[in-house]
């Protein structure tokens, strides 16, 4: 007893055997004082969560998306279908004929939202309009995404003389009114695209989404990757001049590699937000020429060729408005609101 | 200064003349004559027509004659309205549209900016959030909702305001308010986020360490640096309000130049879109340039020249 209690004076310099045994797994657990690592993702979900707006917007993207997309394939109207006589219906309005069926015990769907002036189920033209506007948003945000991308990280990459050349056209661009270059384009583009796509049959499944769609997306890539090109060029600046960059062109990696492996990773928080909050800004350009009989052509629907065609019975059906108009708005507010969710997740130094 | 404004100029005059030969092309490439409709003239007459306006010239030819005629301050002449200059067209439509633009600009910039400075006096407090979920909201709904909404509410229900046309005081008051409503809530948010950053200054904390009243601090001090970034936002809120008076001037029949460009639109007439489409981008142009030399002067600290 007396000789274990010396040993074990911790001012002791007496060292023994039992000392130099390697450490077991409890007694290195014990060391380690750091948390577990967290990815960047990990990090930023774990912010996103606690935003209670930008989840519920997250939410709302989610049910528009399948209100958009599975809802139609269920629902027994299609939205080119035009029932006869059961023009002009009210909301969940039956028709002679229907309430005929109705009475023989067949079981009629209800028109939802109602009918158009052709016998057009309104509620089917609502989610197809959905459809086509968010299409328009992430497929126009997706394509502005790679050029503006690429662009911006090769001119800042680069510099010098070509960086100072890219950038011109980029400003140069930026001075045209972009509204009013689309809606040129858009009249421009019609008719030859709606001749390639008769022309061309192996396409004809392009043809249905319409050649008012296509000019749409071109449109928009010619013009709305310059504000992408800037931001990532920006931050390529940035990057370009840090430690690592050098490290890897010591290790002769190519400049592609360096694009691709290093810069581009390294932005890729403001390249999601800038896309994210492009989906918005798409389709409310969408609606916009849509509305003015530009965009989509008929008989695909969209929510601002619906308004469009709403405003024309605005004295007596003025209700038809109504779902279009909340539709297209909950679409963008919810974008909107994602993407700045989004942005203060990815970029916590950007907040405040 | 001065070598800014020149070499601004020029990218100016560069652009405007990048987008008429755009536009040139464009058109140039639509399929179908001018000439092409339902009763389509006899070939003697066709050849005629072409001669007479240049058109049998090959394009480059074409070219050169539109951009000669440009300089002139020639638009040339409409198809659809029996020969009518479309310089005259213009003159006659676009103070409408102008008279309307202003107001609407006047109303985003009176309710906007103190809407901000409000928002950001109350922060975190509800009328802080009452304010800035109506500017939300306000951002993201499209013009033609807001137009048919107002229409709806004052003009079909209540019957309050006149829903077409713009011939007294208050036939203004709905189409304005929709063009309003967009730059309008974007400014209430940029001015609230400008004032909070200002707020949080050395100086302002200097200046209520020194006991100035919070009104003198507010107006005085903190309002002038914050209009700062507001400014560079009127650049665009011209561009709104142009391209909003599209679908404004259709909804609420007015007879501006928007709605104009439209009905050439739908009536492919193609001198007059070309025209309407140089003249429109024009005046954006100048506006954007003239508020970016604004910016420079409001702010001396902005250094426009990066050399």
């Amino acid at each position: 007893m007396e000789e274990k209690f010396i040993t074990k004076n911790p001012l002791s310099l007496q060292l023994k055997a039992e000392d130099f045994l390697p450490a077991n797994e409890s007694e290195k657990q014990e060391m380690i004082i750091m948390r577990e690592s967290v990815t960047y993702w990990k990090d930023a979900f774990g912010r996103f969560r606690k935003n209670k707006l930008a989840m519920a917007s997250l939410i709302v993207i989610i049910a528009v998306f399948i209100f958009a997309f599975a809802l139609p394939s269920i629902y027994p109207y299609s939205y080119e279908q035009q029932v006869r006589g059961s023009e002009n219906l009210a909301p969940m309005e039956y028709s002679q004929t229907e309430l005929a069926l109705k009475a023989d015990g067949v079981q009629v769907f209800p028109h939802i939202l109602g009918t158009d002036n052709l016998g057009r189920d309104l509620m089917i033209r609502v989610m197809m309009g959905s459809r086509i506007s968010l299409l328009v948003g992430v497929i126009a945000s997706a394509i502005i995404l790679v050029i503006g991308s690429l662009y911006g990280a090769i001119s800042g990459y680069f510099g010098g003389n070509l960086d100072m050349a890219m950038m011109r056209l980029v400003d140069v661009i930026y001075t045209v009114p972009d509204i009013l270059v689309i809606i040129l384009l858009s009249v421009v583009l019609k008719a030859p695209l709606n001749a390639f796509f008769e022309h061309e049959s192996f396409l004809s499944g392009m043809s249905s989404i319409g050649p008012g769609l296509i000019s749409i997306f071109i449109t928009f890539s010619l013009l709305y990757w310059v504000g992408m090109a800037r931001i990532v060029r920006g931050q390529v600046l940035i990057i370009k001049e840090q430690e690592y960059i050098t490290a890897a062109i010591a290790l002769g990696a190519k400049h592609a590699r360096i694009i691709r492996k290093h810069l581009l990773p390294n932005c890729i928080g403001t390249i999601v937000v800038t896309t994210t909050l492009l989906i918005p800004s798409a389709i409310f350009t969408e609606s916009f020429l849509s509305f003015l009989g530009l965009g989509v052509a008929a008989p695909m629907p969209s929510l601002g060729s619906l308004a469009a065609q709403a405003i024309g019975g605005i004295n007596s059906y003025a209700y038809r408005l109504i779902a279009p108009s909340v539709a297209i708005s909950i679409i963008i507010l919810s974008f909107n609101l994602f993407g700045d969710g989004l942005r203060d997740a990815l970029d916590p130094k950007l907040k405040r | 200064m001065t070598r800014y404004i020149i070499k601004r100029t020029i990218i100016v005059f560069l652009t405007i003349i990048l987008i008429s030969t755009i536009t040139f092309f464009l058109m140039n490439t639509v399929p179908g004559g001018p000439f092409l409709s339902e009763k389509s003239p006899s070939k003697a007459v066709l050849a005629m027509l072409e001669e007479k306006y240049g058109l049998d010239k090959p394009l480059l030819v074409q070219y050169k004659n539109y951009m000669v005629a440009l300089a002139h301050g020639d638009l040339g002449v409409s198809l659809k309205k029996k020969g009518q200059p479309i310089v005259a067209i213009i003159v006659d439509k676009f103070p409408v549209s102008a008279r309307l633009g202003s107001v609407a600009v006047a109303i985003a910039v009176i309710f906007g900016i103190p809407i901000g400075c409000i928002a950001a006096l109350n922060r975190g407090k509800w009328l802080d959030n009452l304010l800035m979920f109506i500017a939300t909201v306000g951002i993201a709904v499209p013009g033609f909702v807001v137009a048919t909404s107002l229409m709806i509410i004052f003009g079909v229900k209540l019957g309050l305001l006149p829903t077409f046309g713009l011939n007294s005081p208050l036939h203004y008051i709905l189409p304005a308010f929709t063009l309003a409503f967009y730059p309008m809530s974007y400014m209430a948010r940029l001015m609230r986020s400008s004032m909070l950053e200002v707020l949080s200054l050395d100086y302002i904390r200097t200046a209520k360490a020194k006991g100035v009243s919070q009104f003198k601090m507010i107006f005085k001090h903190a309002l002038r640096n914050s209009l700062i970034p507001v400014i560079t936002y009127l650049g665009p809120l011209m561009a709104y309000v142009l391209t909003g008076s599209f679908v404004v001037e259709k909804i609420f029949t007015i007879p501006g130049l928007g709605g104009e460009f439209i009905n050439s639109i739908t009536n492919r007439d193609y001198p007059m879109i070309m025209g309407t489409t140089i003249f429109l981008a024009t005046i954006l142009i100048f506006m954007n340039f003239f508020v970016d030399l604004l910016y420079k002067v409001v702010d001396p600290r902005v250094t426009l020249d990066k050399e």
